[in-house]
């Protein structure tokens, strides 16, 4: 049953991720790109866990947990350097 | 190890579920009228929708590997742990940069920062000066 539901769930997040791409695009301000971003790198992590399931390999959630990681502290820089004016003080 | 047939459905709702209220979050994410509204579809229902598939990848694979699949319940710490702080930088960050927001919002949220920051106060129709 899950093989069957995997190509409709994959299809969803693809298209959440063009809607996250259009924000990042079209955004009036930057905050809302950096918004964009950050729920971007959240849904690759869900379409990676999906591959994971798809290829029946485990291997590629080390590639999920780095995006997790590098995606938080690249949201937190940003927003700092947006609000400090820099990012290490 | 086989997977039975009830273990097999819990596991597809949940990824089921949890792509469709993903994409509901980013149907916000881009339709949502001005950047405070947007905040929201993100940072609460994306989240739900990526841990609900999370949940299910691992019951699948602890299934499939007859052992506790360890790397999906780290993300969903990670990711669980980490949304709600950034959400709370990105909104601090709007509000310091003075980000519009639409016009029926009652009150503008920079009157209390600047009342209590001290500043001289600015005119309530200080949203359509500003940006």
């Amino acid at each position: 049953m899950t093989e069957a539901i995997l190509p409709i769930a994959l299809a969803l997040f693809s298209v959440s991720l063009l809607l996250n791409l259009y924000r990042v695009l079209r955004g009036p301000d930057i905050i809302d790109r950096i918004l964009g971003l950050d729920t971007l790198n959240v849904n690759a992590i869900a379409v990676i866990v999906l591959g994971g399931i798809y290829m029946n390999s485990s291997l590629i959630f080390e590639a999920a947990l780095l995006i997790a990681l590098m995606g938080f502290v690249g949201t937190v820089a940003m927003t700092k350097y947006l609000v400090r004016g820099d990012v290490i003080e | 190890m086989e997977m039975p047939l009830w273990l097999d459905a819990i596991v597809a709702a949940l990824i089921l579920a949890g792509a469709l209220v993903a994409t509901i979050g980013s149907v916000g994410l881009a339709r949502m009228p001005d950047f405070y509204m947007r905040l929201h579809g993100p940072t609460k229902a994306s989240t739900l929708g990526v841990g609900a598939t999370l949940l299910g990848s691992m019951l699948w694979f602890s299934v499939a590997q007859g052992s506790v699949s360890v790397q999906e319940i780290l993300i969903t710490v990670f990711l669980f742990a980490t949304a709600p702080v950034s959400a709370h930088m990105m909104g601090r960050a709007a509000l310091h940069r003075r980000v519009r927001c639409q016009e029926k919002t009652n009150g503008q949220p920079w009157d209390e920062m600047d009342r209590l920051s001290g500043r001289a106060t600015q005119s309530s129709s200080s949203g359509e000066s500003q940006r």
